[in-house]
C-alpha cells in the first residue's frame, strides 16, 4: 500500500519503522534534510524534502495515488492543512495528529468532518487511556480489550515464587477450573505460542485471554489479583497527566500531581479542582516521601525526561509502591529499564504506531474478513487480531481441530452474540462471529491467511 | 564491522556471476566452440564453488549494515567478479596471460572498452559474447541487479546502491529499493532490446547486433571488428550514435516519462546542459574536420559519432581521430573528463557534478565581492545541501590527485606524453581508446604487466567513483580501534 508520511520526528520515525516492517511503500516528507537523510539511510523509504502542506511537494510524492497520508509533524495546524490538501489532491485516506486540547473537544468532530479526515490521533489521550486501563487492573503489565470488552487480553509477568512455575498448560484448566487461555509466552527474547505440553517458568511474560470475569476469577484463585488503584501519584503535569487525572477522578480515585513549574501547577489546579497539586521537584526523594509515597497504590512518572522517569520509578519500587509505571519514549531506554526491574512501561509513540499499523492493516483488506482491532503483544513480538468472520467454506463450520493453521498461530477466542468462547478442538467458527487470533512472527490481514 | 555480511554478499554475487556465465556458455555451444565451452564450464564451477563457500561462511543473522559496509562490499565485489570473469580467457588460452585477461575483464565490467587484443576478429564467439556481456552487466551495476532479484535483507541496502551508482546524489525513484532496482533494470533491458531490433534492421547479424547493443547500453565499447564501427553502414552508425546518447541520460528521467510526467523530465537542467555540450561540440568538430571528409554529411556523422562516443564514455569509433586536427583532439580529451549524466551507465566526472562545481565557484566569487551576501546553490530547481557541494568539491580534488598519481606512475612506460596522458584519462574515465599509441585503431597490448594492473585499478576507481576502493584499502578500515 502506498503511504505518505509527513513529519519525520521521533514519532514519525517510529511509525516508519512499524509500517516498513508491514511491507508498505512509504514516502516520507520533512523540511529538515538531516532528518530525512537519517531515515532513508536506515529504512527502505523514499524521502522528499519540503513542506508537507505544499501542494507541489505532495504532487511530487504522487499523492493522488496514495491510499493513506499520515501527518504527524509537531504542529496540529500543519497536520490538518496537509491532510486537507492531500485529500483534495486525491489521497484516499488521511490521518492527522491533533494534540492541542483546544481542538480535541467538541470541535474535533467538526474538524474531522470538514477536513474529511479518516482519523485524528492524539498521542497524549491514547497514552492516558492505556495508563488508565492498567491502573484499573494493576495486576497486568498491559491490558487490551476486544469486541466491546467481551474478551480481554492481559499480560503478566510470573514472579520468581509464582505458583504457576513448572505448571503444564494442560493441567492448568483442570487445576484452577478457570476458562482462560494462555496464548503467548515470552521467555528471554523468544516468543512462544504454547500448546498443551508447554511448561511455564518463573519470570515468563504470559498473555492470557478470557472474558473479564473469568480473568478476575483466575487471578483471584492464584492470589495474583491486585485491587484497583485508589490513590495515585502522577509525576509531571503533562497533557497525558491531565487526561489521566480526569479519568481517574471520574472513577473516584485520589490523585496527586507533582509538577515543578509553578505556572503549569497553577493551571492544573484550576483545571482539576479535585486533584491535589504539589509544586516541587519530583526527582527529590525527600519530597516524594513527604507526600506519602509509601502509602500509595500506584505511582506513574510522566515527565518529559525518560531518564528521570526511570530513576524515580526505581525509587518508588524500592519503597514498595504496589504498582509503578514509567513513561519511556526511547526504545533502547525501555529495554534497559526492564533490565533494572521496571516491568510496566508505557511508550506513547509506540501506542500511536500500533494504532496506525492496525488502521493500515484494516485498509489493506476491506473485502474479506478484515482486521477489526490489532494489538501488539509481548513488546511488539506478537500480535493479537480481531476479525469479523464472513462465510468461507475453508474456515467456517469446520471443527477447529481439523483446521491446519500456520505454525505460531492460535485461535485465542471466539465471540458469538456477546458470549465469549474459549475455543477447544470441537468448537467451530460461524459467520458473523468475531475471532481473536494470536500470532508470533507473521502478519495477517485476512482471516483466511491463518490457514496453511 | 560486519565482516560476515560482507563475505555473504560477495558470495551471493559470485553465485550470480556463475549464472550469468551460462549465457556465453550457451553461445559457445551454439557455435560448437568446445574449447570455449569447457573454459566457461570450469569457470562456472569455480564461481559457484567459491560463491557458495563464501555465503556459507558468511551466514549470519546480523544483517545490520552501515555506509562503511556498503563501500567495502562494492569494492570487493567488483574485484572478485573481475578476477573470476577473467578465467574463461585464460582457460581457453585465447588470452593466455592472467594479467591481460584481468585487464580485459575489468575493462569490460567497468564499461571502459580498452582492449589488449591485437586481433579481435580471431576471437571465438563465446568469448566475444562474454567480453561484451560484461559491459552490459557492469553498466547498470551488478549489485543493483542482485537487489532487484533477491528480497531486500535490510533496509540499509541503500548504502550499496549509493556506492555502486555514479553521481553526486543517488535517489530512489520509488519508495522501495528493490522496486527501484527492478524498474531500472526493466528500462535497461527494454532499451537494449529496441537497439538490437534496430541494428537487425540495418542488416547486422543477430550476434553482432547483440554484441554492439551490449557495448552501447553499458557505454562500454567492445566490438567484433578491428576498426570498431567504421565499416558499418551510415544507418547503423546513426542508430548507435543516438543510443549512446540515450544511455548517457539519467535513467530517472525515463521513469518520469514512463509514468507520464514528461514535462518534469524535460525540465531537467542536467539534460539540457548535456545536450547543449553535445550540440556545440558536434558543430565545432564538424567544421574543424570538414576538410578531411568528402561530404558535409560525412563530417557531421563522423563528428556526432565520435563526440557521443567520448562524452558518454563508450569508446566506439568510426574514424581514426588520431589523424584529426589538434582542436578536435583537444576537445575530445576535454569531453573525456566531462562524462555523461549522473544516474546513467556512463562514466567521467558527470555533468551534474560539473554543474555543481561551476555553481559553487560562481557563488564563492560572488561572496568575495559581497562578503555578507547569502546565496544558495540550486540544482534542478532545488537548493543543494552544503554537504553535497562539499562532497562534490572533495571528490573533484581526490579525482585530480589520483589522476596525476596514475599519470606519473604510468609515465615510466616508454611512450610519448600524449599517449600516456590519454591512456590514463581513457581508463580513469572508462572510455577506452585514447590518442597516440592507444588511439582507436591501436590497443593497450604494448604496456608492461604492472602498467596493465595500474590501469585496471584506474578503471575500477573511475567506475566506482574512487571512494569505495579508497575506503576498502585504507588500513584504518580493517584495524580494530
Amino acid at each position: 500500500m502506498k503511504i505518505i508520511l509527513v513529519g519525520c520526528g521521533k514519532i514519525g520515525t517510529t511509525i516508519v519503522e512499524s509500517l516498513v516492517a508491514e511491507g508498505h511503500d512509504i514516502v516520507a516528507i520533512d523540511s529538515d534534510p538531516a532528518l530525512l537523510a537519517e531515515i532513508t539511510n536506515i529504512y527502505d523509504v523514499m524521502g522528499i524534502c519540503g513542506n508537507g502542506a505544499d501542494s507541489d511537494i505532495l504532487l511530487e510524492a504522487d499523492v493522488s495515488k496514495a491510499e493513506l497520508l499520515i501527518a504527524v509533524t509537531g504542529s496540529d495546524e500543519l497536520n490538518m492543512l496537509s491532510c486537507f490538501i492531500a485529500r483534495r489532491l486525491g489521497a484516499q485516506n488521511t490521518i492527522a495528529r491533533i494534540r492541542n486540547p483546544e481542538y480535541n473537544d467538541k470541535s474535533l468532530g467538526f474538524l474531522r468532518k470538514e477536513l474529511e479526515l479518516s482519523m485524528s490521533i492524539n498521542p497524549d489521550l491514547l497514552a492516558a487511556h492505556e495508563l488508565f486501563n492498567i491502573l484499573k487492573f494493576p495486576s497486568a503489565l498491559k491490558i487490551e480489550t476486544f469486541s466491546r470488552r467481551n474478551l480481554e487480553m492481559v499480560e503478566l509477568r510470573l514472579k520468581p515464587d509464582s505458583v504457576l512455575d513448572g505448571v503444564k498448560l494442560n493441567e492448568l484448566r483442570d487445576k484452577y477450573r478457570a476458562k482462560v487461555l494462555i496464548c503467548c509466552v515470552k521467555r528471554g527474547d523468544q516468543v512462544f505460542i504454547p500448546d498443551g505440553n508447554f511448561t511455564l517458568r518463573s519470570d515468563d511474560r504470559i498473555g492470557i485471554t478470557a472474558s473479564p470475569t473469568e480473568i478476575h476469577k483466575f487471578l483471584r484463585g492464584l492470589g495474583l489479583l491486585q485491587k484497583q488503584a485508589r490513590s495515585v501519584m502522577l509525576l509531571g503535569g503533562s497533557r497525558t497527566a491531565r487526561y489521566l487525572a480526569e479519568m481517574l477522578i471520574g472513577i473516584g480515585c485520589h490523585v496527586k500531581i507533582v509538577e515543578q513549574d509553578e505556572r503549569v501547577a497553577t493551571e492544573l489546579c484550576e483545571a482539576l479542582p479535585d486533584a491535589v497539586i504539589i509544586h516541587g521537584d519530583g526527582a527529590r526523594q525527600e519530597l516524594l516521601l513527604e507526600e506519602g509515597l509509601r502509602s500509595l497504590d500506584a505511582f506513574v512518572s510522566l515527565t518529559n525526561m525518560d531518564e528521570e522517569n526511570i530513576l524515580t520509578s526505581i525509587f518508588a519500587s524500592s519503597q514498595n509502591v504496589p504498582k509503578v509505571i514509567a513513561k519511556v519514549n526511547r526504545d533502547e531506554l525501555g529495554a534497559m529499564a526492564e533490565k533494572l526491574g521496571l516491568d510496566t512501561l508505557v511508550s506513547p509513540k509506540r501506542i500511536m504506531a500500533d494504532v496506525l499499523v492496525s488502521y493500515a492493516r484494516a485498509l489493506q483488506n476491506s473485502l474479506g474478513s478484515s482486521v477489526e482491532t490489532l494489538y501488539k503483544l509481548m513488546e511488539g513480538d506478537a500480535e493479537a487480531l480481531e476479525f469479523k468472520v464472513k462465510a468461507d467454506p475453508r474456515l467456517t463450520n469446520v471443527p477447529l481441530k481439523e483446521l491446519s493453521l500456520k505454525p505460531g498461530t492460535l485461535i485465542a477466542g471466539i465471540i458469538r452474540d456477546r458470549k465469549t468462547i474459549i475455543p477447544g478442538g470441537n468448537d467451530v467458527i460461524l459467520p458473523d462471529d468475531r475471532v481473536v487470533i494470536v500470532a508470533a512472527g507473521q502478519r495477517f490481514s485476512d482471516l483466511s491467511d491463518i490457514l496453511r | 564491522m560486519n565482516r560476515r555480511m560482507i563475505l555473504h554478499t560477495v558470495g551471493r554475487l559470485l553465485q550470480i556471476e556463475a549464472i550469468l556465465l551460462l549465457l556465453p556458455l550457451l553461445t559457445a555451444l551454439l557455435y560448437a566452440e568446445w574449447n570455449g565451452a569447457a573454459a566457461f564450464l570450469a569457470t562456472i564451477a569455480i564461481a559457484a564453488g567459491i560463491g557458495t563457500l563464501f555465503t556459507l561462511i558468511g551466514k549470519n543473522r546480523d544483517r545490520t549494515m552501515f555506509a562503511r559496509e556498503g563501500f567495502i562490499i562494492v569494492a570487493l565485489a567488483w574485484i572478485f567478479m573481475s578476477a573470476i570473469g577473467a578465467l574463461p580467457f585464460v582457460f581457453s588460452r585465447e588470452i593466455p596471460s592472467f594479467i591481460d585477461a584481468f585487464f580485459e575483464t575489468v575493462s569490460g565490467f567497468t564499461t571502459t572498452g580498452a582492449s589488449i587484443l591485437t586481433d579481435v576478429e580471431a576471437m571465438s564467439h563465446g568469448l566475444l559474447f562474454w567480453r561484451s556481456f560484461t559491459h552490459w552487466v557492469g553498466g547498470m551495476g551488478v549489485l543493483v541487479f542482485i537487489m532487484a532479484i533477491f528480497p531486500s535483507e535490510s533496509g540499509r541496502s541503500i548504502h550499496i546502491m549509493r556506492a555502486e551508482m555514479p553521481g553526486p546524489i543517488v535517489g530512489k525513484i520509488v519508495p522501495k529499493l528493490r522496486d527501484t532496482a527492478k524498474i531500472l533494470y526493466l528500462m535497461y533491458v527494454a532499451m537494449t532490446a529496441v537497439l538490437v531490433v534496430l541494428l537487425l534492421f540495418g542488416g547486422m547479424s543477430l550476434f553482432e547486433s547483440v554484441i554492439h547493443a551490449f557495448g552501447t547500453a553499458g557505454t562500454g565499447g567492445f566490438g567484433v571488428r578491428a576498426d570498431s564501427i567504421g565499416s558499418y553502414s551510415p544507418y547503423i552508425q546513426w542508430v548507435i550514435t543516438v543510443f549512446m546518447l540515450l544511455f548517457g541520460i539519467n535513467f530517472n528521467l525515463y521513469y518520469l516519462i514512463l509514468i507520464g510526467r514528461v514535462r518534469s523530465a524535460l525540465k531537467s537542467s542536467e539534460l539540457w546542459c548535456y545536450l547543449g555540450i553535445v550540440g556545440l561540440s558536434v558543430t565545432a568538430v564538424s567544421f574543424n574536420i570538414a576538410s578531411l571528409c568528402e561530404t558535409a554529411a560525412e563530417s557531421v556523422r563522423s563528428a556526432a559519432f565520435q563526440v557521443s562516443s567520448i562524452i558518454t564514455t563508450t569508446g566506439y569509433a568510426t574514424a581514426d581521430f588520431n589523424a584529426w586536427p589538434s582542436f578536435s583532439k583537444t576537445l575530445l580529451v576535454l569531453l573525456m573528463f566531462v562524462g555523461a549524466c549522473s544516474g546513467s551507465t556512463g562514466g567521467g566526472l558527470k555533468i551534474s557534478r560539473i554543474m555543481l562545481l561551476f555553481k559553487a565557484i560562481r557563488r564563492d566569487v560572488k561572496r568575495m565581492l559581497h562578503p555578507r551576501s547569502v546565496s544558495v546553490v540550486k540544482l534542478e530547481g532545488k537548493a543543494v545541501d552544503e554537504s553535497i557541494i562539499l562532497g562534490s568539491t572533495v571528490y573533484f580534488a581526490v579525482y585530480v590527485v589520483i589522476f596525476f598519481v596514475i599519470l606519473l606512475l604510468l609515465s615510466l612506460e616508454p611512450f610519448d606524453f600524449e599517449s600516456i596522458f590519454t591512456a590514463t584519462a581513457a581508463c580513469f574515465n572508462n572510455i577506452g581508446p585514447g590518442l597516440g599509441a592507444v588511439g582507436p585503431t591501436a590497443s593497450f597490448a604494448a604496456f608492461s604487466a604492472p602498467a596493465k594492473l595500474l590501469l585496471s585499478a584506474a578503471m575500477l576507481l573511475g567506475r566506482l567513483e574512487i571512494f569505495p576502493l579508497l575506503v576498502a584499502f585504507s588500513p584504518s578500515t580493517w584495524t580494530k580501534k
